[in-house]
């Protein structure tokens, strides 16, 4: 389900295109946010409400990187590894966050706080090495940044 | 030669609109509203502008090839997705002056006759279309977008269309696909977006920077403009500097800036003193050079094709003396092989497959034979696909292999050496 201030803002972006396909993008964003990851369910309620089908919403699902399909932690934490940051010794960051956690890439922690995974280059190359959890970016990074980082966000 | 930022200018608050406003912003919009359209085009055609999104094209000629007289209508792209490794220049316009970016998509549409333009955001940059949604929120609120731009009877709006993690949405015909819902795959061509684009009408795609570049051409008139640096790629560019550098950052230089003047002036040199081993001047799609052929070359198109790379993004990645080149082009290629978008089987098989031969020298387990069979790889991918990523994954193979074949040929000696006879002999 999507709450009542989601569903009037689709509405009002339906006047923005021809057709009401182009906000699958954004409906599906707001599922996530809402539930953390997009479910069969939540394909379904999306393909409903924006009167397309469940097998495109389940494509385009599938196609993009930043959709959840299934559960995260509270805190998805993404490290840039491309060559930017590599070069800025990245490694070292995604080492230090796995042993901090105790978990590996693609895994996430018991309690479900965190969640690590590798990203594609963020934008962020001028201040590397980086990584973003939610939407902010956390940037220059080296050990100490980074267990104050963790802590806070515990 | 140095001058005044212009598409960052060092000023505080700059991306309020007060601010931007008090400073003679949207005064541009003004002047163009008193052209005639055609006017505005021709003026950002003879300045020479050329996109800054990576394929160099000249932006007003792009403008013409949207039908004139038309019973479908007109839509304009602005590309904000800006995924190319290296490149971190559009989210500092969507920061610092995003009102800018806003006055050049509306003198652009207002110039193509366009009553609707989406800007695509890579959906990562979340934080940032929160800040310039609120900056298109305050130029509707003053009437720089929406009816009746400032009593000229021209109508047109602007929406933000937020992507959700996919590099490939930044090819124009797939940002397309993407915006309509879909995914994002890209098209062929022809037919070209200005005939058959957003749901089969005309339609520009034009990159952030190059959007912000044309309020500037307007105030200064494109003479003046296209004095501005490189005489056949003028103006001024947004170059970041990333890797081993001490003072990386994104720079505005007018084009033709010696990379060694950007690297060792703008960018404060190399970390203790090093030697440069290698320079990717444009992104990761841009051809590798060696660092001791960067002598003279400059970031404009024409030098730094001169050299055997091309401009890109002007994202220019500084590799020092130590640096693990094979580790470099394995992540490099790791990137195209996840993002490849799957339609075109060389692209899709043929990155995988060079991932994997780039493995083998990564473990030291390649043969000598393997550097011909990658270049191979690499060969029949290039001019074989759909869209560019397929050429964007081969060039920096292809040019490894030429200017650093050393370096796989190193990474075969141990298992040669343990052969008997040793493979490398034959």
């Amino acid at each position: 389900m999507l709450s009542e201030k989601d569903l009037q803002r689709i509405e009002e972006l339906k006047k923005r295109y021809p057709n009401p396909q182009p906000i699958v993008l954004e409906a599906l964003w707001m599922w996530q946010e809402e539930h953390g990851w997009i479910s069969a369910e939540g394909m379904k309620y999306v393909a409903d409400r924006l009167g397309i089908s469940y097998h495109h919403v389940y494509g385009v699902v599938t196609f993009y990187t930043m959709f959840n399909r299934k559960p995260v932690g509270k805190h998805k934490i993404e490290v840039c590894t491309n060559i930017s940051c590599m070069l800025r010794n990245s490694d070292k960051i995604v080492k230090h966050i796995e042993d901090s956690l105790n978990i590996k890439v693609g895994e996430t922690t018991p309690d479900k706080r965190f969640t690590l995974v590798e990203a594609e280059c963020l934008g962020s190359c001028g201040t590397a090495p980086m990584m973003q959890v939610g939407d902010e970016y956390y940037e220059n990074l080296d050990e100490a940044k980074l267990n104050n980082i963790l802590g806070a966000l515990k | 030669m140095t001058m005044e930022p212009l598409l960052l200018p060092n000023i505080p608050d700059y991306h309020k609109i007060d601010v931007y406003q008090s400073r003679g912003g949207y005064e541009m919009l003004r002047k163009a509203l008193g052209m005639k359209p055609e006017e505005v085009t021709d003026e950002v055609k003879k300045s020479n502008l050329r996109g800054r999104g990576g394929a160099c094209f000249p932006t007003g000629l792009k403008w013409t090839f949207m039908p004139k007289q038309t019973d479908k209508p007109k839509y304009l792209c602005v590309n904000g997705d800006e995924s190319e490794p290296g490149t971190f220049k559009d989210r500092q316009i969507f920061e610092l002056n995003p009102h800018l970016m806003i006055e050049g998509t509306i003198i652009a549409a207002y110039a193509m006759g366009v009553k609707t333009s989406y800007l695509y955001v890579r959906g990562e940059y979340n934080k940032w279309i929160k800040m310039v949604q609120k900056a298109v929120d305050d130029a509707y609120a003053n009437g720089f977008i929406g009816e009746n731009i400032l009593g000229s009877g021209f109508n047109t709006n602007l929406y933000l269309h937020r992507g959700a993690g996919a590099y490939i949405c930044g090819e124009e015909s797939a940002l397309m696909n993407s915006l309509e819902g879909d995914r994002g795959y890209p098209r062929v061509k022809p037919p070209f977006p200005a005939h058959f684009g957003l749901w089969g009408c005309p339609t520009t795609i034009n990159n952030v920077e190059t959007i912000a570049n044309v309020p500037l051409i307007i105030k200064m008139g494109w003479e003046e403009y296209s004095k501005i640096g490189a005489p056949k790629h003028p103006g001024l560019i947004l170059v970041g500097v990333s890797g081993h550098v001490n003072k990386p950052g994104v720079y505005e230089m007018p084009t033709g800036v010696q990379l060694t003047d950007i690297i060792y002036n703008y960018a404060g040199g190399v970390p203790g003193n090093k030697k440069i081993k290698a320079v990717i001047p444009g992104g990761s799609s841009t051809m590798i050079l060696r660092g001791e052929d960067i002598e003279g070359v400059a970031m404009d198109a024409e030098s730094l094709k001169n050299a055997g790379s091309a401009v890109g993004t002007a994202g220019l990645i500084v590799m020092d003396e130590d640096t693990n080149l094979i580790k470099v082009i394995t992540r490099v290629t790791k990137f195209y092989y996840h993002e490849s978008c799957g339609q075109c089987t060389p692209c899709r098989e043929g990155t995988g497959w060079m991932f994997k031969l780039l493995k083998r020298f990564e473990n030291y387990e390649a043969r000598m034979e393997d550097i011909d069979l990658l270049l191979d790889v690499a060969n029949n991918i290039e001019g074989n696909t759909i869209c560019a990523l397929g050429d964007a994954a081969a060039w920096p193979v292809q040019s490894m292999i030429k200017r650093f074949r050393d370096e796989f040929e190193k990474r075969t000696l141990n298992r040669a050496a343990a052969m008997s006879p040793p493979i490398a002999a034959s």
